[in-house]
């Protein structure tokens, strides 16, 4: 998918791009009532990196994610993000520090226009109030018309100039989920969490996607952690993959090493155990 | 062939932003303010003044006050007419209370009390949702009719609980004929409909529609949920607190509480049902429907008793206004639940190919 | 503090509550089966007393006429279902809940134009006196009249508990109450379980109705009714049974008391405290509202309703 590189060569430029640890999880257990959803997890993500995060269906993904963006509050274990640590973080704290994240069942205000889903995602960084909103004049004004520029280059960068007007209810599955990492990029994140941004696409959808994800891995520099099912993807796109089956990791490194290690092998082939 | 946009294009994000971007649009609504302005106080009566035309903007206003709540913000709300009440009995006591304060600066004080009312009854739906909440504003309703009616101090110990607005004087000019009742009455309601275009073009409107349509969402980005409720409340509070302000003032001149009763609110909801719900244009065609309804029966109805030298019965018409009225909810429910507005907007999208069929 | 007044007003409120959840249970059979909050409940209990009324005044037989105003309930519950609910089958619940709205004032409407708006006395044959062996023997005055509906309400309440537990059409009504997809995959016939809801809804509309005519007198108010069973219905939730016969008790009691008690302790103090003439009686046109909202904050599914879990 990269031109002329080997999937190796392609490795080693990337690797000269990672930078320092910024998100460490550490020991995260949650629980559901009795069902036990993580089981002291973890690992660390550094900058500028593509982590996924692959494992059986049931094995905790999503609600690790979920743990990660304030949604979840694990009952162990805590999450240190850029020196900080929390664990009751709330998820419009985790906006406000720089954490965006799309949804595997895409989770976009389907009354609004494209246009007004991706401005959304730039609310944190309006300051004006309601009254000046109100009057429209001078500060509010430009600010809206700042913002607008910004989520024009989204628009641009992922093509789809076209539906900008158009009501996202109305739009096809692949495109609004497109729109939906529109309205996270919009937020300008550090940390772009991604929970099955692929789900449901043909081929061509999940180039596009890839295409995407990786540019804004390199152009904007923001670390990624993301989500996905498909190991084709995972395997090519990925810095480094954790591993997770009923709730703990069992793998742990880049594709190479998780491909052959036995334990992700067995519990993928449902080896009892 | 009218209606053409070729050759119109725009050029800047501003432009783009408008609430009119097309110049057709801005000509006409040019003439409606022209026309409203201008020719209607030189032309119409005394009847059309008092009975049409201000009550039509009097509830335009408070329907755009719960179509900022219910219809943006996803927030059902059945105690619109408390809030009026509480505009009209609170410009009353500050005008009555407090000498020689301006009539405008009572509206906008009347109108915030109207607010605060809103946001302490706004605050369960940081809790419950949907018709859960929709009970909770019936609390609302009830409470605000019952707390004007006995404590005293609110009519000023009036023993039937009827206050009589006092005299409009802006600069020393007095506002008497129902004329400049009505003029007061345009002003205030254009200046308040331009400030809620604009909040609802801006981050604020987008806030309100992020919570209607998904707020565990909006959450996750960042949005604040409470305060984005409440500052619906408190905005819409505003509007139907200042329209209730209107109505005593420049309307019907003596209120009671009961006229700001259950079947005022539902009256307002049905407004903002058939006019378009999430829709600013929604809230002045569904007043001016509903404003208008009754009067067309009785018209119809007596040009009938004449044809048929029949007497029909004053009783029959209101039933007969109810069962029309319900039909209409159930129907514009079912055919457009976007209401007469979204009927308008289609129209206007056949109007740009016309003649052309598409 | 008189104490047997105390029980006197507490159970005369405990009664009040059975009227209540009578209309209650209305709202309950079709939000359970069809997930529609019926607002025009109140509507069909003032249609059914109204149309009842009204043929026995006309010269109808008494039970004659109790089995044709069944019958035209049972015609509206169905011509509803068909005109009002199936074309909007899918939208949100607010959309049908707005819709039932309409039909309210469809109903109200209808009523008064069929039979016109002057109020009816209903007789049941049993008064709203005190009943004597009671008095005697304690000194509390209960009405025989209430202790009637609450008979009549348990034993509705028992019908409808052996309908839906232990017959063929009772289970498929839970099951469409439970999962629209799942009982139309088994093979159960939903328009006909709606029908059959509705039907059953007016009927109950019809008891209903009849209890609160002849303890009320049949007039327009009667439509508020159905405004008074929705805190009954925020306390014990939207789709128990059990659940309106509880919130119907706690609202009457609680309201009841403070109609007596309130103003009786407050009406002083405040008085002094405004200047003026306090006079807080009336209090229980909101106070069950207030009572449900306070509930709903602790509890917002109500004391036997589901828990409502939002998922991203």
């Amino acid at each position: 998918m990269q031109g002329e590189m080997s999937a190796a060569q392609l490795q080693h430029v990337r690797a000269q791009g990672i930078g320092e640890v910024i998100l460490a999880v550490a020991d995260v257990s949650l629980a559901f009532g009795g069902v036990k959803a993580l089981n002291e997890v973890s690992f660390d993500v550094r900058e500028h990196e593509v982590r996924a995060i692959i494992g059986p269906n049931g094995a905790g993904k999503s609600s690790m994610l979920n743990v990660l963006n304030g949604v979840y509050h694990p009952q162990k274990g805590v999450i240190r993000l850029r020196g900080r640590e929390f664990r009751d973080m709330d998820p419009h704290e985790a906006a406000a520090m720089g954490i965006a994240r799309t949804f595997q069942n895409i989770a976009l205000f389907k009354g609004m226009t494209v246009l007004d889903n991706l401005m959304t995602g730039r609310n944190l960084k309006m300051r004006c109030s309601f009254v000046e909103q109100a009057l429209w004049i001078g500060r509010a004004r430009r600010e809206e018309i700042e913002h607008r520029r910004t989520v024009e280059e989204v628009i641009d960068f992922l093509e789809i100039q076209h539906i900008r007007k158009t009501p996202v209810g109305r739009l096809p599955y692949g495109l609004q989920k497109r729109v939906e990492l529109g309205r996270a990029l919009a937020a300008e994140p550090s940390l772009l969490l991604l929970d099955e941004p692929m789900a449901g696409m043909n081929l061509e959808e999940k180039q596009d996607m890839c295409r995407f994800i990786l540019d804004v891995n390199d152009h904007y520099g923001t670390t990624i952690v993301l989500i996905e099912h498909d190991m084709g993807v995972v395997m090519d796109i990925s810095d480094r993959v954790v591993v997770l089956d009923y709730g703990a990791k069992i793998g742990d490194g880049t594709p190479a090493e998780v491909r052959a290690n036995q334990a992700v092998i067995d519990a993928y082939l449902g080896v009892a155990h | 062939m009218l209606y053409r946009e070729a050759g119109q294009f725009r050029s800047t994000y501003s432009e783009d932003q408008q609430i009119f971007p097309i110049r057709q649009d801005r000509i006409a609504i040019g003439l409606l303010l022209v026309v409203a302005f201008v020719v209607v106080p030189l032309v119409a009566n005394q009847y059309w003044f008092a009975a049409i035309l201000t009550p039509f903007l009097i509830f335009s206003l408070a329907a755009l006050g719960l179509n900022i709540l219910t219809g943006y913000a996803g927030q059902l709300s059945l105690g619109t007419a408390a809030f009026m009440a509480v505009g009209a009995f609170m410009a009353y006591n500050f005008e009555l209370r407090i000498p020689g304060m301006p009539i405008l600066v009572s509206f906008v004080l009347a109108g915030l009390c109207a607010s605060a009312v809103g946001i302490v009854f706004g605050l369960p739906s940081l809790r419950i949702k949907g018709f859960y909440l929709a009970v909770a504003t019936l609390a609302c309703q009830f409470f605000v009719l019952w707390a004007l009616q006995r404590f005293g101090w609110f009519s000023n110990f009036s023993s039937s609980g009827v206050i009589t607005a006092g005299k409009i004087e802006i600069f020393g000019y007095v506002f008497q004929t129902a004329a400049e009742k009505y003029l007061l009455t345009l002003g205030i309601v254009t200046v308040l409909a331009l400030a809620a275009k604009n909040l609802m073009r801006s981050e604020t409107g987008r806030a309100f529609m992020a919570v209607r349509d998904m707020d565990v969402a909006a959450s996750v980005i960042g949005i604040p949920i409470m305060r984005t409720k409440l500052l619906a409340f408190a905005i819409s509070s505003f509007y139907c607190g200042v329209a209730g302000a209107l109505y005593a003032f420049c309307y019907l001149g003596t209120v009671e509480p009961e006229a700001f009763n259950l079947d005022l609110s539902f009256r307002i909801l049905f407004m903002i049902i058939i006019g378009g719900v999430g829709s600013i244009l929604g809230s002045f065609i569904g007043a001016a429907f509903i404003t208008l309804l009754p009067i067309l029966l009785s018209v119809l109805f007596g040009g009938f008793s004449h044809l048929l030298g029949v007497e029909i019965p004053h009783a029959w018409i209101s039933n007969i206004e109810l069962i029309i009225f319900g039909s209409l909810i159930v129907f514009f429910l079912i055919v457009e639940p976007h209401g007469l507005a979204r009927l308008w907007q289609i129209s206007k999208e056949k109007l740009r190919l016309w003649p052309f069929p598409h | 503090m008189n104490v047997s007044f105390f029980f006197e007003v507490l159970l005369g409120g405990l009664l009040a509550g059975v009227m209540y959840s009578l209309v209650a249970i209305g709202f309950v059979l079709i939000y359970k089966a069809s997930g529609v909050f019926n607002f025009a409940q109140g509507a069909m209990v003032f249609f059914a007393a109204l149309t009842f009324v009204s043929l026995v005044e006309r010269g109808v037989n008494f039970w004659f006429a109790l089995v044709i105003t069944l019958a035209v309930m049972v015609v509206l519950g169905i011509a509803t279902e068909k005109v009002v609910l199936r074309p909007l089958v899918n939208q949100p619940p607010i959309t049908l809940f707005m819709a039932t709205i309409g039909l309210t004032f469809v109903l109200e409407g209808l009523s008064q134009l069929v039979w016109g708006s002057q109020p009816h006395g209903l007789e049941l044959g049993i008064q709203d006196v005190p009943m004597e062996s009671l008095a005697q023997s304690s000194g509390i005055f209960i009405s025989q009249f209430d202790l009637f509906a609450a008979l009549v309400a348990g034993i509705l309440v028992a019908v409808l508990a052996l309908f839906f537990q232990y017959t063929r059409i009772g289970r498929a009504l839970r099951a469409v109450a439970d999962d629209h997809q799942a009982a139309l995959a088994v093979g159960i016939p939903l328009k006909h379980i709606w029908a059959i809801v509705w039907a059953v809804a007016g009927f109950v509309a019809l008891v209903a109705g009849l209890m609160w005519g002849a303890r009320n007198g049949v007039q327009y108010a009667l439509t508020f009714i159905a405004l008074k069973a929705l805190p009954v219905l925020l306390i014990g939730g939207f789709e128990s049974v059990p659940g309106a016969i509880l919130g119907g008790l706690i609202v009457g009691a609680s309201e009841k008391l403070a109609e007596v008690y309130v103003p009786q302790m407050l009406n002083a103090p405040l008085t002094e405290f405004f200047g003026g003439a306090v006079n807080l009686q009336g209090i229980e046109s909101w106070f069950a509202y207030v009572i449900a909202l306070l509930f709903l904050l602790v509890r917002p599914q109500g004391l036997f309703g589901e828990k409502i879990i939002d998922r991203v």
